[in-house]
């Protein structure tokens, strides 16, 4: 049980914290943060 | 083709993973999930739901967002002309009128939940629950889903009381769909999702100290980590049984909003050169974590922890939640009983609409798209549409109408939805065209045996879920019916299956009326005949849609 659950928390946040650390794309992208109009 | 939109699109890359999130994760994450370990093996069970999360969950993640933002470059943000999109072949957008109808089926008995967990939030707070026995707690929901004039009849003195909070949560529900998408459901998920994790994070916290201070004078197995244990242990031999796999591959369906629709709808928004792959692992694994790791330590260890393990043997089912749960609740004190509702009430209300809003999008989308209504119109369609097909689940909730739609839009849509995405994906439209699309633009490796799963594997599994429903043997004792069938004395089809669904074979008599009042066969078949009408009126906006198209080509 513990096993499972610790590697389910780990690999949920492993993704994540890729996701949000992930370099920004030089072309605008769809994400208005990143829109040349905002 | 219809007009490329421009103007709503995610804010942030968060908002959309928790959005994503917010799709997949509902209340069968915490109701669902639990006592499907509980019936199909308990830790072992953990087995074939992972090995259907690799080899159909993550598949058709990556299948579903890649179609989404394939879709959204031709300004599609729904199924049907998703799905025409990519072949040119005139069917393909009837089929996808699945990803439309699915979303309205369900959403109509799903905000019905919903009204129950926002209506239980104002009970809990005002302390309803306090002094009940175990059976009045039982006894009030049967009193709050019983329409009545008579304030003396309701919960909260609201005559209609049951229909107002449906109609609340529906209002609700259009308001927030009828934003732009970042001032919207963004919003909505990144305030919604992380007070979801708390709350759960509270309540599992307090479950697992809970230990056997709460066991009842005389109860010897009043014990939180025995709830633990019970839906942890693994019961190996469990393994050899198709129902459990079936039961592993259906939950996996469930719990990632696969085969529904809202995948594509969201990724729509998305452009060329945004990620899918990784979005779609962060988003799918949160849904995870909220189900194996928060799911799991809340109720039924709480519930083993009052009541004992025997009675959670006896009595595991979706009713806990509102029969059981508030009564555990009260024991902790006026303040912390409010809190612990607030919080179980809250985690499931948000849990309902982050889903429920996502079922909203397909359709407001499709008209926005396909008939340039403006987004307040859409949404308010939706709203409209919703409130005209549940409306015979909140007043014949007893009768079967709220089962009924469960059954075919809820369930066998998913699975007929997912099958034709996953055969048009890798077969018509091409692995090869469909694996650029999943990998372009992503931000991490995607492993090239995916390709192979994706064309072979996944089909083959959505299959076999498929025929398992369709011929489901009696008692669900596949192992039995296997032997029958091959000492030469056929199958022994189950009152479950699909082929007795349709035919009526689980009714002893076809009777529409006794005593002149209608049978629960005549309920059964008004909630059919509504999902059909549904399903018309879907596709007959479809034609029209295309009938445009054709118009603008020429």
């Amino acid at each position: 049980m513990v096993l499972v659950q610790t590697s389910v928390t780990a690999i949920s946040f492993y993704f994540l914290h890729k996701a949000l650390k992930a370099p920004k794309r030089p072309e605008p992208d769809s994400y208005l943060d990143n829109d040349d109009e905002e | 083709m219809a007009a490329v939109q421009k103007t709503q699109g995610w804010g942030t890359r968060i908002g959309l993973i928790l959005a994503m999130a917010g799709n997949a994760v509902g209340l069968g994450n915490f109701l669902r999930f639990p006592m499907q370990a509980v019936q199909n093996g308990g830790g072992a069970f953990i087995i074939p739901y992972l090995v259907a999360f690799v080899l159909m969950g993550i598949p058709l993640l990556w299948v579903e967002w890649a179609m989404g933002r394939y879709g959204g470059k031709f300004g599609h943000h729904s199924t049907p002309f998703i799905l025409d999109s990519m072949d040119k072949r005139k069917f393909w957008k009837y089929l996808g009128v699945f990803g439309i109808f699915t979303n309205i089926g369900v959403a109509a008995y799903y905000c019905y939940i919903e009204s129950w967990t926002l209506a239980y939030v104002i009970h809990s707070i005002i302390g309803t629950f306090n002094g009940m026995s175990q059976q009045e707690v039982a006894d009030f929901f049967a009193k709050y889903t019983t329409i009545s004039l008579s304030v003396n009849d309701t919960t909260l003195g609201i005559p209609l009381e049951p229909i107002f909070f449906y109609v609340l949560c529906l209002v609700l529900n259009t308001y927030i769909l009828a934003q732009d998408l970042n001032k919207g459901i963004e919003k909505v998920a990144k305030i919604g999702v992380p007070l979801l994790i708390v709350f759960g994070a509270m309540l599992a916290v307090k479950a697992f100290f809970l230990k056997d201070t709460g066991a009842y004078e005389g109860c010897t197995d009043c014990h939180s980590w025995l709830g633990i244990n019970f839906l942890w242990e693994p019961r190996f031999e469990s393994l050899s049984d198709p129902k459990v796999w079936l039961a592993a591959a259906g939950q996996i369906f469930f719990t990632l909003s696969i085969g529904m629709g809202t995948i594509h709808c969201y990724a729509a928004y998305l452009k060329e050169k945004d990620d899918i792959a990784l979005n779609a692992m962060s988003a799918g694994w949160m849904n995870e974590f909220v189900e194996i790791v928060l799911g799991a330590s809340v109720v039924v260890p709480l519930a083993v922890g009052y009541l004992g393990l025997d009675w959670v043997k006896e009595n595991a089912s979706f009713s806990i939640a509102f029969q059981t749960m508030p009564y555990l609740f009260a024991k902790w004190g006026t303040f912390l009983s409010a809190l612990a509702g607030i919080a179980w009430f809250g985690l499931l209300f948000i849990a309902g609409i982050t889903s429920s809003l996502a079922m909203g999008t397909p359709l407001k989308s499709f008209m926005e798209d396909e008939f340039n209504w403006d987004l307040r119109k859409s949404a308010i369609f939706f709203g409209v549409l919703v409130f005209i097909f549940g409306l015979p689940t909140v007043l014949f909730f007893e009768h079967g109408v709220f089962d009924e739609y469960d059954y075919w839009a809820g369930t066998v849509s998913l699975v007929i939805f997912a099958l034709t995405e996953i055969i048009l994906f890798s077969w018509v439209f091409g692995i090869d065209k469909g694996w650029k699309e999943i990998t372009s633009g992503a931000d991490i490796e995607v492993p090239d045996f995916y390709k192979f799963v994706i064309k072979y594997i996944t089909p083959v599994f959505l299959l076999a879920v498929f025929l398992g429903a369709l011929i489901t043997p009696e008692n669900n004792d596949w192992l039995n019916a296997f032997s029958e069938f091959k000492a030469g004395n056929g199958w022994p089809l189950g009152d479950s299956s699909l082929i007795a669904k349709v035919f009526h074979l689980d009714v002893e008599e076809l009777i529409y009326f006794e005593n002149g009042s209608p049978t629960k066969l005549f309920y059964i078949d008004l909630a059919r005949i509504l999902l059909l009408i549904l399903f018309g009126f879907i596709a007959f906006l479809v034609y029209i849609a295309s009938r445009k198209h054709k118009k603008q080509t020429f």
